[in-house]
């Protein structure tokens, strides 16, 4: 029934699917704010002159005892929690976007020069790849930042922490992304279009990216989505755990962290606000990403 | 027995209800072969799909009744409706390979539906289960029936489907295109099963197909459906004979005779406005021609694959695609090429285009040697020189790539034309060419059918300048009228150009309408090279007598 499926069925879809219409506004909503953080939050958790040790540990405002200014409560520096949310949520943001484009352009590369000359050149990027998966995302981390303390100079290793992280989390995921590209590329090989190009003798590189890579971006763009996810969460659980990022330059997971110390002393907000943050950020993400996936396979409409 | 009246199907959409079938009647008597004919979207299979209650989501009857015996099938609730389907009507599918459960032994799925279908205890079940398959004509069967489907051939696959439609003793069997997944020897076997059953058991059959050859084989009447619609019912020979509607007649003209060449297919809609739109291309490419006609001959080529590994520390014997082949093919002439699936039609063809290495032999197009696979560089000449026009018109087109850009490709690839607007109007001239609207540059693949796709394809492969042309299966995809339509296409292109062509097939009546010589080639192996005339009407190989003799023909009576 391919016959009546009309150009905007895409849009129509989403316009009809009321979860990936809500997903799609917090996600949004989440975006502006972390993009405009500079611009509309009431102090900058980089610049210990914006706030006050005395405004330290306020409650949101529907509990006694708020400050009507920090309507999300603050924390014990006596940072605001909105403020400090929006700036978390840029570098997670930044963290997870840089680290999936990395691990997307390394993976799909190596996925589809897998898939096209196959043999052993297939068997060794798979290898390399079981090996990756077999790695806990924390202990490449670790592996990475070990090795950036080594040979970098003590003066920018804090410099470096991001770019470290990001890279940790890249290597974590393109594992995905070249199998999904793999195994794509292996199902076109045998399509005639693409053994008509190669019987033209065009060069593998434009069989694969000008040939390929458009019919098989489908998944790719799902996996996309999900992994998203996964970096932001990724990047949130090494900060917790103390490899990531330093308090004087929060992400959301550094956020969470922080709050776990004020958990048993009755100020929750600390910990729960970031918290339920990630949670609405990560499954509105996922959302999405399953909307695409339902999208791009009819089969499951 | 099997009464249909006034049926319509639709489908709801978004973009409001499709009719998928309308106003269609039919009824079908015991014993009796009913064929369905049409092309394909003319609602055959939905009719087929109406009867057993299996319509697809959201399809629905809206009007019409259907009625088996007495019973009313529109108004059985689904536990009724359950019942009759298996019990009462039975369903063969196209392709064996997927009906069969790959997981179940041959004697589980019949048990397994004997019990279904009746309180048989399992040891009558199974020996109920044998003597269906001895009935089908599998020997042995006491044995056999332990395997697996996949140690069956698809022509005992597709008997076994037809033992298991059988074994709750069906009055109706809906066959849905039963053979165009088979081979002709195996084809003719299931045909001679599907008649003998209709005429011992009384079973009423629903053939569904796209073949007129098989209809007129096998079918004690026939319905031709047209766009969801009846066209014309009645007796085979009637029917055939004496159509009374120009569409039935249209039909059968395009069915491509076996024992006869005709010059060019008689094509419903042939009024082809004259156009000068594509002289451009045509002058292009008669300029163009550089290089004199040429041919190609094959010396001793042999192919061998990695069979399966029998061992790990020995190497896997060879499996041998193809086996000392020898073929010449003369300049500016068509080289047909016959045989069954897995006789190495394909091979050949990826070997001269350098997709498959052969292991030993030589191959010269013109007065050059062609170097094997990957010793051949991307640069040589014979890329540009040999083009193909492949089977699916799906598949070879690249559906993210605009028409303009797939036909420019091969301009920009070779360095023939410089300048980006005037490859656009040479592509434009070349779909005019072939037969096209200049426009249809600007859209992309999925926005044509499979035969404009395929005229795309033929066009890609003219942009190029070949002199030598492959053409794998290039209608097997296709409806017989629009087959008709590109053949003549080909025909015309060969001989304004002077293309030599190498046309494979499994279709012997086409061959037999394009090749000025016919190889027959059968495990790899040709079994018999020679004019196609001769070949035909005189064959020396067994092997192409037998083909010929179990190809359906369309009876005497046809008026072509």
């Amino acid at each position: 029934m391919i016959a009546f499926v009309k150009k905007n069925e895409g849009f129509w879809l989403f316009v009809h699917s009321p979860a990936a219409m809500v997903a799609a506004i917090f996600a949004v909503i989440i975006l502006l704010g972390a993009v405009f953080a500079p611009w509309i939050a009431l102090v900058n958790p980089y610049d210990l002159a914006s706030f006050s040790l005395f405004d330290g540990l306020l409650p949101p405002v529907w509990l006694d005892g708020a400050n009507p200014k920090y309507l999300l409560g603050t924390d014990d520096q006596g940072r605001d929690m909105i403020s400090s949310i929006l700036y978390g949520a840029r570098l997670s943001l930044v963290i997870g976007l840089s680290a999936l484009t990395i691990a997307a352009v390394l993976g799909v590369g190596l996925g589809l020069a897998a898939g096209y000359y196959g043999g052993r050149f297939d068997a060794i990027v798979m290898r390399i790849a079981d090996v990756q998966l077999a790695l806990p995302a924390i202990l490449t981390a670790l592996l990475i930042d070990g090795i950036a303390r080594g040979i970098l100079p003590a003066a920018i290793q804090q410099d470096l922490r991001v770019a470290v992280l990001t890279l940790a989390i890249a290597l974590s995921l393109w594992v995905n992304f070249a199998r999904t590209a793999r195994a794509s590329t292996f199902m076109h090989m045998n399509k005639e279009y693409v053994q008509a190009a190669i019987m033209m003798g065009q060069h593998p590189l434009r069989v694969m990216f000008v040939h390929i890579l458009p019919n098989i971006l489908g998944p790719l763009l799902v996996i996309m989505t999900v992994d998203l996810a996964s970096a932001i969460l990724l990047e949130a659980t090494l900060s917790f755990l103390g490899i990531g990022l330093p308090a004087d330059s929060p992400s959301l997971g550094t956020l969470i962290r922080i709050g776990m110390q004020f958990l048993l002393s009755g100020e929750w907000w600390i910990l729960w606000i970031p918290t339920m943050f990630l949670v609405v950020l990560v499954v509105s993400i996922n959302i999405l990403g399953d909307f695409l996936r339902d999208l791009f396979n009819p089969r499951l409409r | 027995m099997l009464t249909i009246k006034n049926l319509t199907v639709k489908f709801p959409s978004r973009f409001g209800d499709f009719t998928a079938i309308e106003d269609v009647d039919m009824t079908i008597k015991p014993g009796e072969i009913h064929g369905l004919v049409g092309e394909s979207g003319a609602g055959k299979s939905t009719v087929g799909a109406a009867a057993i209650g299996l319509l697809q989501s959201p399809g629905y009857v809206s009007n019409g009744t259907l009625t088996l015996g007495n019973t009313d099938l529109r108004t059985l609730t689904l536990a009724q409706a359950h019942k009759v389907r298996g019990d009462r009507i039975s369903m063969i599918f196209q392709d064996p390979q997927t009906s069969l459960n790959p997981l179940m032994t041959i004697e589980d799925q019949l048990i397994e539906t004997i019990q279904a279908h009746s309180d048989a205890s399992i040891s009558t079940a199974r020996k109920r289960a044998v003597y269906l398959l001895e009935e089908i004509g599998i020997k042995n069967a006491a044995q056999r029936i332990k395997a697996y489907p996949h140690q069956f051939s698809g022509g005992m696959r597709q008997r076994v489907v037809i033992a298991l439609a059988v074994s709750t003793d069906p009055e109706l069997i809906i066959a849905d295109e039963p053979t165009t997944a088979l081979d002709v020897a195996v084809q003719s076997q299931v045909l001679d099963l599907i008649q003998r059953l209709a005429k011992e058991r009384q079973i009423a059959f629903m053939l569904i197909t796209h073949d007129i050859g098989v209809i007129a084989q096998v079918a004690d009447r026939v319905t031709v459906m047209r766009k969801g619609r009846v066209i014309e019912t009645g007796n085979t020979a009637q029917v055939l004979g004496t159509p009374k509607h120009s569409y039935t007649q249209a039909l059968m003209d395009a069915v491509p005779p076996l024992d006869r060449k005709i010059d060019r297919f008689r094509v419903p809609d042939a009024g082809d406005t004259v156009s000068t739109l594509g002289d451009f291309a045509e002058n292009w490419l008669l300029k163009g021609q550089l290089h004199d006609l040429t041919g190609l001959s094959l010396k001793n080529l042999t192919v061998r694959f990695a069979g399966p590994r029998t061992s790990f520390f020995r190497k896997p014997p060879p499996y041998i695609a193809l086996d000392d082949v020898t073929l010449n093919i003369k300049p500016g002439s068509i080289m047909g090429l016959v045989g069954e699936s897995g006789s190495g039609k394909s091979t050949l063809a990826k070997t001269i285009t350098g997709l498959i290495t052969p292991s030993h032999g030589t191959m010269t197009l013109g007065d050059t040697a062609l170097p094997f696979g990957k010793s051949r560089s991307r640069h040589h000449l014979s890329r540009q020189l040999v083009q193909m026009v492949f089977q699916d018109p799906y598949s070879s087109l690249n559906s993210r790539h605009r028409v303009g850009d797939i036909l420019t490709e091969p301009l920009w690839f070779y360095g023939f034309i410089k300048d980006a607007k005037e490859r656009e109007k040479l592509a434009a001239s070349m779909l005019s060419l072939v037969g096209m609207q200049p426009d249809a540059i600007t859209k992309y693949p999925h926005q044509f059918s499979g035969g404009q796709r395929q005229r795309i394809a033929v066009a890609r492969a003219l942009l190029a300048r070949p002199r030598f042309l492959i053409c794998d299966e290039p209608t097997s995809a296709l409806d017989v009228s629009i087959q008709a339509e590109i053949l003549n296409l080909l025909k015309e292109l060969q001989t304004k150009f002077g293309l030599t062509i190498l046309f494979i097939s499994h279709n012997l009546a086409v061959v037999r309408q394009m090749a000025d010589e016919t190889a027959v080639l059968r495990n790899g192996k040709i079994e018999e090279v020679g004019e196609t005339h001769a070949v035909y009407t005189t064959p020396k190989a067994e092997y192409t007598k037998s083909l010929l003799a179990l190809t359906p023909v369309m009876p005497t009576y046809c008026k072509i």
